[in-house]
Protein backbone atom coordinates (compact mmCIF):
# COMPACT_ATOMS: atom_id res chain seq x y z
CA UNK A 1 0.00 0.00 0.00
CA UNK A 2 1.47 3.31 -0.56
CA UNK A 3 -1.18 5.32 0.68
CA UNK A 4 -2.66 5.76 4.00
CA UNK A 5 -5.54 3.60 5.29
CA UNK A 6 -7.32 6.39 5.78
CA UNK A 7 -7.30 7.92 2.87
CA UNK A 8 -7.73 4.84 1.34
CA UNK A 9 -11.08 4.72 3.00
CA UNK A 10 -11.71 8.19 2.16
CA UNK A 11 -11.60 7.92 -1.38
CA UNK A 12 -12.88 4.46 -1.37
CA UNK A 13 -16.09 5.80 0.43
CA UNK A 14 -16.30 8.36 -1.97
CA UNK A 15 -16.10 6.33 -4.92
CA UNK A 16 -18.30 4.20 -3.88
CA UNK A 17 -20.84 6.97 -3.14
CA UNK A 18 -20.08 7.99 -6.93
CA UNK A 19 -20.48 4.54 -8.34
CA UNK A 20 -23.97 3.80 -6.51
CA UNK A 21 -25.73 7.33 -7.02
CA UNK A 22 -23.98 7.30 -10.87
CA UNK A 23 -25.79 4.06 -11.52
CA UNK A 24 -28.94 5.13 -10.13
CA UNK A 25 -29.09 7.91 -12.53
CA UNK A 26 -28.15 5.86 -15.50
CA UNK A 27 -31.06 3.64 -14.26
CA UNK A 28 -33.77 6.69 -13.55
CA UNK A 29 -33.27 9.55 -15.47
CA UNK A 30 -35.60 10.47 -18.19
CA UNK A 31 -33.18 11.85 -20.37
CA UNK A 32 -30.83 9.37 -21.86
CA UNK A 33 -28.30 11.51 -22.91
CA UNK A 34 -27.93 12.58 -19.24
CA UNK A 35 -27.36 9.08 -18.50
CA UNK A 36 -24.96 8.37 -20.99
CA UNK A 37 -22.92 10.61 -19.57
CA UNK A 38 -23.52 9.22 -15.85
CA UNK A 39 -22.35 5.97 -17.35
CA UNK A 40 -18.64 7.62 -18.19
CA UNK A 41 -18.90 8.77 -14.72
CA UNK A 42 -19.64 5.66 -13.33
CA UNK A 43 -16.71 4.14 -15.79
CA UNK A 44 -14.27 5.87 -13.80
CA UNK A 45 -15.14 5.72 -10.61
CA UNK A 46 -15.16 2.04 -11.67
CA UNK A 47 -11.55 2.45 -12.56
CA UNK A 48 -10.59 4.46 -9.71
CA UNK A 49 -11.40 1.93 -7.55
CA UNK A 50 -9.24 -0.59 -9.41
CA UNK A 51 -6.65 1.91 -8.34
CA UNK A 52 -7.61 0.79 -5.00
CA UNK A 53 -6.74 -2.41 -5.67
CA UNK A 54 -3.37 -2.11 -6.27
CA UNK A 55 -4.55 -2.66 -10.84
CA UNK A 56 -3.50 0.13 -12.38
CA UNK A 57 -3.11 -2.05 -15.83
CA UNK A 58 -6.94 -3.24 -15.64
CA UNK A 59 -7.53 0.47 -14.38
CA UNK A 60 -6.08 2.04 -17.76
CA UNK A 61 -7.92 -0.77 -20.02
CA UNK A 62 -10.90 0.37 -18.34
CA UNK A 63 -11.16 3.94 -18.73
CA UNK A 64 -9.64 3.20 -21.99
CA UNK A 65 -12.03 0.65 -23.61
CA UNK A 66 -14.69 1.32 -21.57
CA UNK A 67 -14.61 5.34 -21.37
CA UNK A 68 -13.20 5.27 -24.80
CA UNK A 69 -14.78 2.99 -27.16
CA UNK A 70 -18.14 1.59 -25.18
CA UNK A 71 -19.57 4.53 -23.73
CA UNK A 72 -18.80 6.88 -26.93
CA UNK A 73 -20.41 3.84 -29.12
CA UNK A 74 -23.42 4.22 -26.95
CA UNK A 75 -23.25 8.09 -27.61
CA UNK A 76 -23.36 7.56 -30.89
CA UNK A 77 -25.99 4.99 -30.62
CA UNK A 78 -28.34 7.42 -28.62
CA UNK A 79 -27.36 10.16 -31.36
CA UNK A 80 -28.55 7.95 -34.10
CA UNK A 81 -31.30 7.04 -33.15
CA UNK A 82 -32.79 9.68 -30.68
CA UNK A 83 -36.03 10.75 -31.81
CA UNK A 84 -39.05 12.05 -29.99
CA UNK A 85 -41.51 9.22 -29.60
CA UNK A 86 -44.11 9.05 -26.95
CA UNK A 87 -44.33 6.15 -25.34
CA UNK A 88 -47.82 4.55 -25.62
CA UNK A 89 -48.88 3.43 -21.72
CA UNK A 90 -48.42 -0.25 -20.73
CA UNK A 91 -50.77 -1.65 -18.72
CA UNK A 92 -49.58 -2.41 -14.89
CA UNK A 93 -46.50 -0.70 -14.90
CA UNK A 94 -45.92 0.37 -12.13
CA UNK A 95 -46.99 -2.74 -10.62
CA UNK A 96 -43.96 -4.05 -12.62
CA UNK A 97 -41.88 -1.72 -11.68
CA UNK A 98 -42.28 -2.52 -8.01
CA UNK A 99 -42.20 -6.46 -7.99
CA UNK A 100 -38.87 -6.39 -10.13
CA UNK A 101 -37.70 -3.88 -7.22
CA UNK A 102 -38.61 -6.43 -4.41
CA UNK A 103 -37.12 -9.09 -6.32
CA UNK A 104 -34.03 -6.75 -7.05
CA UNK A 105 -34.25 -5.78 -3.15
CA UNK A 106 -34.53 -9.55 -2.37
CA UNK A 107 -31.52 -10.38 -4.96
CA UNK A 108 -29.70 -7.55 -2.97
CA UNK A 109 -29.97 -9.25 0.43
CA UNK A 110 -29.29 -12.54 -0.89
CA UNK A 111 -25.94 -11.12 -2.17
CA UNK A 112 -24.82 -9.26 0.89
CA UNK A 113 -26.03 -12.13 3.45
CA UNK A 114 -23.56 -14.46 1.28
CA UNK A 115 -20.82 -11.72 1.18
CA UNK A 116 -20.85 -11.25 5.12
CA UNK A 117 -21.46 -14.28 6.49
CA UNK A 118 -18.57 -16.54 4.37
CA UNK A 119 -15.21 -16.79 6.45
CA UNK A 120 -13.22 -15.14 3.59
CA UNK A 121 -9.95 -16.34 3.65
CA UNK A 122 -8.04 -12.91 4.40
CA UNK A 123 -6.03 -11.46 4.91
CA UNK A 124 -4.58 -13.40 2.00
CA UNK A 125 -1.20 -13.55 0.22
CA UNK A 126 0.55 -9.87 0.22
CA UNK A 127 -0.38 -7.96 -2.81
CA UNK A 128 1.86 -7.55 -5.98
CA UNK A 129 1.67 -4.13 -6.48
CA UNK A 130 3.42 -2.28 -8.86
CA UNK A 131 4.13 -5.93 -10.54
CA UNK A 132 0.12 -6.82 -11.21
CA UNK A 133 1.43 -5.75 -14.83
CA UNK A 134 4.22 -8.18 -15.13
CA UNK A 135 2.42 -10.96 -14.09
CA UNK A 136 -0.25 -10.07 -16.40
CA UNK A 137 1.94 -10.44 -19.22
CA UNK A 138 3.16 -13.91 -18.12
CA UNK A 139 -0.23 -15.17 -17.47
CA UNK A 140 -1.14 -14.04 -20.78
CA UNK A 141 1.50 -15.35 -22.32
CA UNK A 142 1.56 -18.78 -20.45
CA UNK A 143 -1.33 -20.50 -19.16
CA UNK A 144 -4.16 -17.93 -20.96
CA UNK A 145 -2.56 -18.06 -24.45
CA UNK A 146 -5.70 -20.36 -25.74
CA UNK A 147 -8.31 -17.72 -24.21
CA UNK A 148 -6.16 -14.76 -25.63
CA UNK A 149 -5.54 -15.75 -29.03
CA UNK A 150 -10.08 -16.72 -29.10
CA UNK A 151 -10.34 -12.84 -27.42
CA UNK A 152 -8.85 -11.60 -30.72
CA UNK A 153 -11.09 -14.04 -32.70
CA UNK A 154 -13.90 -12.98 -30.83
CA UNK A 155 -12.79 -8.86 -31.53
CA UNK A 156 -12.79 -9.86 -35.27
CA UNK A 157 -16.03 -11.74 -35.55
CA UNK A 158 -17.81 -8.83 -33.53
CA UNK A 159 -16.25 -6.15 -35.90
CA UNK A 160 -17.54 -8.08 -38.71
CA UNK A 161 -20.76 -9.14 -37.17
CA UNK A 162 -21.02 -4.98 -36.20
CA UNK A 163 -20.19 -3.70 -40.24
CA UNK A 164 -22.92 -6.61 -41.26
CA UNK A 165 -26.04 -5.27 -39.20
CA UNK A 166 -25.61 -1.82 -39.20
CA UNK A 167 -24.75 -1.59 -42.67
CA UNK A 168 -27.79 -1.25 -45.45
CA UNK A 169 -29.87 -4.52 -46.21
CA UNK A 170 -28.99 -4.51 -49.90
CA UNK A 171 -26.87 -2.64 -51.75
CA UNK A 172 -29.58 -1.46 -54.87
CA UNK A 173 -27.94 0.34 -58.09
CA UNK A 174 -29.75 2.74 -60.19
CA UNK A 175 -31.38 0.59 -62.99
CA UNK A 176 -31.04 3.38 -65.75
CA UNK A 177 -27.91 4.55 -64.73
CA UNK A 178 -26.12 1.74 -62.96
CA UNK A 179 -24.19 3.64 -60.25
CA UNK A 180 -24.96 2.87 -56.58
CA UNK A 181 -27.95 4.16 -55.11
CA UNK A 182 -29.88 4.48 -51.77
CA UNK A 183 -27.05 4.47 -49.78
CA UNK A 184 -27.33 7.49 -48.08
CA UNK A 185 -26.79 8.20 -44.01
CA UNK A 186 -27.94 5.72 -41.81
CA UNK A 187 -30.87 8.35 -39.95
CA UNK A 188 -31.63 9.90 -43.33
CA UNK A 189 -35.01 8.66 -44.81
CA UNK A 190 -34.90 6.90 -47.33
CA UNK A 191 -36.08 8.55 -50.46
CA UNK A 192 -37.44 7.00 -52.63
CA UNK A 193 -35.70 7.16 -55.74
CA UNK A 194 -37.06 6.54 -59.49
CA UNK A 195 -40.16 9.05 -58.07
CA UNK A 196 -41.27 12.19 -59.30
CA UNK A 197 -40.01 14.62 -56.05
CA UNK A 198 -39.79 17.99 -58.01
CA UNK A 199 -43.42 18.85 -59.49
CA UNK A 200 -44.77 17.86 -62.49
CA UNK A 201 -42.14 20.02 -64.20
CA UNK A 202 -40.03 16.46 -64.28
CA UNK A 203 -43.03 13.88 -64.42
CA UNK A 204 -42.58 13.67 -68.30
CA UNK A 205 -38.70 12.91 -67.97
CA UNK A 206 -39.20 10.40 -64.66
CA UNK A 207 -42.54 8.32 -66.17
CA UNK A 208 -40.39 6.06 -68.85
CA UNK A 209 -38.18 5.42 -66.08
CA UNK A 210 -40.74 4.24 -63.89
CA UNK A 211 -41.97 1.80 -66.26
CA UNK A 212 -38.41 -0.33 -66.58
CA UNK A 213 -38.36 -0.64 -62.56
CA UNK A 214 -39.89 -3.77 -62.42
CA UNK B 1 -16.99 -9.85 12.96
CA UNK B 2 -15.25 -6.71 13.77
CA UNK B 3 -15.67 -3.95 11.54
CA UNK B 4 -12.19 -1.86 11.37
CA UNK B 5 -12.89 1.74 10.07
CA UNK B 6 -9.75 2.58 8.84
CA UNK B 7 -8.68 -0.28 5.83
CA UNK B 8 -11.35 -1.17 3.55
CA UNK B 9 -12.84 -4.46 4.41
CA UNK B 10 -13.12 -7.11 1.12
CA UNK B 11 -16.81 -7.22 2.22
CA UNK B 12 -17.39 -3.32 1.35
CA UNK B 13 -16.19 -4.02 -2.61
CA UNK B 14 -18.64 -7.07 -2.34
CA UNK B 15 -21.56 -4.63 -1.14
CA UNK B 16 -20.75 -2.41 -3.33
CA UNK B 17 -20.75 -4.50 -5.95
CA UNK B 18 -24.00 -6.06 -5.39
CA UNK B 19 -25.49 -2.38 -5.20
CA UNK B 20 -24.64 -1.40 -8.89
CA UNK B 21 -26.13 -5.01 -9.97
CA UNK B 22 -28.80 -5.12 -8.20
CA UNK B 23 -29.49 -1.48 -9.72
CA UNK B 24 -28.54 -2.94 -13.33
CA UNK B 25 -30.76 -5.99 -13.01
CA UNK B 26 -33.83 -3.34 -12.23
CA UNK B 27 -32.53 -1.19 -14.93
CA UNK B 28 -32.53 -4.12 -17.26
CA UNK B 29 -36.25 -5.14 -16.36
CA UNK B 30 -37.68 -1.95 -16.52
CA UNK B 31 -36.25 0.58 -19.49
CA UNK B 32 -38.32 1.18 -21.83
CA UNK B 33 -35.35 2.33 -23.89
CA UNK B 34 -32.98 -0.16 -25.64
CA UNK B 35 -30.28 1.60 -25.41
CA UNK B 36 -31.17 2.08 -21.87
CA UNK B 37 -31.02 -1.80 -21.68
CA UNK B 38 -27.54 -1.95 -23.14
CA UNK B 39 -26.32 0.45 -20.87
CA UNK B 40 -27.64 -1.80 -17.53
CA UNK B 41 -26.32 -4.90 -19.08
CA UNK B 42 -22.51 -2.41 -19.06
CA UNK B 43 -23.47 -1.70 -15.56
CA UNK B 44 -23.75 -5.43 -14.45
CA UNK B 45 -21.03 -6.64 -16.23
CA UNK B 46 -18.90 -4.09 -14.28
CA UNK B 47 -20.19 -5.00 -11.16
CA UNK B 48 -18.72 -8.46 -11.67
CA UNK B 49 -15.14 -6.96 -12.32
CA UNK B 50 -15.46 -5.16 -9.55
CA UNK B 51 -15.95 -8.62 -7.38
CA UNK B 52 -13.51 -10.24 -9.51
CA UNK B 53 -10.81 -7.57 -9.11
CA UNK B 54 -11.66 -7.46 -5.08
CA UNK B 55 -10.74 -11.00 -4.69
CA UNK B 56 -7.82 -11.11 -6.80
CA UNK B 57 -6.76 -8.35 -4.80
CA UNK B 58 -7.89 -9.81 -1.08
CA UNK B 59 -7.52 -13.48 -1.51
CA UNK B 60 -5.32 -14.13 -4.72
CA UNK B 61 -2.41 -11.09 -4.18
CA UNK B 62 0.76 -12.97 -6.04
CA UNK B 63 -1.18 -15.00 -8.90
CA UNK B 64 -3.65 -12.05 -9.96
CA UNK B 65 -5.79 -14.45 -11.97
CA UNK B 66 -8.75 -12.25 -11.23
CA UNK B 67 -6.95 -8.98 -12.70
CA UNK B 68 -6.73 -11.55 -15.90
CA UNK B 69 -10.33 -12.07 -15.86
CA UNK B 70 -11.37 -9.09 -15.37
CA UNK B 71 -9.76 -8.08 -18.86
CA UNK B 72 -11.04 -10.82 -20.74
CA UNK B 73 -14.22 -9.61 -19.18
CA UNK B 74 -13.45 -6.43 -20.32
CA UNK B 75 -12.79 -7.58 -24.45
CA UNK B 76 -16.00 -9.38 -23.83
CA UNK B 77 -18.12 -6.69 -23.12
CA UNK B 78 -16.45 -4.39 -25.64
CA UNK B 79 -17.50 -7.42 -28.47
CA UNK B 80 -21.41 -7.47 -26.66
CA UNK B 81 -21.36 -3.17 -27.10
CA UNK B 82 -20.56 -3.08 -30.85
CA UNK B 83 -22.77 -6.40 -31.53
CA UNK B 84 -25.64 -4.64 -29.30
CA UNK B 85 -25.97 -1.28 -30.76
CA UNK B 86 -25.50 -2.94 -34.43
CA UNK B 87 -28.88 -4.96 -33.40
CA UNK B 88 -29.94 -2.06 -32.70
CA UNK B 89 -29.46 0.08 -35.52
CA UNK B 90 -30.64 -2.28 -37.55
CA UNK B 91 -34.16 -2.64 -35.15
CA UNK B 92 -34.53 1.02 -35.42
CA UNK B 93 -34.12 0.95 -39.26
CA UNK B 94 -36.93 -1.73 -39.43
CA UNK B 95 -38.88 -0.61 -36.63
CA UNK B 96 -38.61 3.22 -36.52
CA UNK B 97 -39.13 2.91 -32.50
CA UNK B 98 -36.91 2.00 -30.06
CA UNK B 99 -39.40 1.44 -27.38
CA UNK B 100 -38.77 -2.73 -25.91
CA UNK B 101 -42.46 -3.05 -25.25
CA UNK B 102 -42.71 -2.90 -29.69
CA UNK B 103 -40.15 -5.42 -30.16
CA UNK B 104 -42.34 -8.36 -29.98
CA UNK B 105 -41.20 -9.78 -33.15
CA UNK B 106 -40.81 -13.27 -31.45
CA UNK B 107 -43.04 -13.19 -28.85
CA UNK B 108 -45.13 -16.63 -29.61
Amino acid sequence: MTIASSTQFICFIALSAAVAIGALGVVLLPNIVYSAFLLGGVFLSVAGLYLLLNASFVAAAQVLVYVGAVNVLILFAIMLVNKKENLAAIPGLALRRVLSGAVCAGLFALLLRVAFTTPWATPGPEPLGDEATIRIGEHLFSDYLLPFELASVLLLMAMIGAIVLARRDVFTTDIATGEPADQGLIEKSRTPLLLDQTGPANAGLQAPLLETNP
Amino acid sequence: MTLDLTTVPLQGYLALAAILFCTGVWGLINSRNAVRVLMSIELMLNAVNINLMAFSSYLDGQLIRGQVFAIFVITVAAAEAAVGLAILLSLYRNRETVDMERFNLLRW
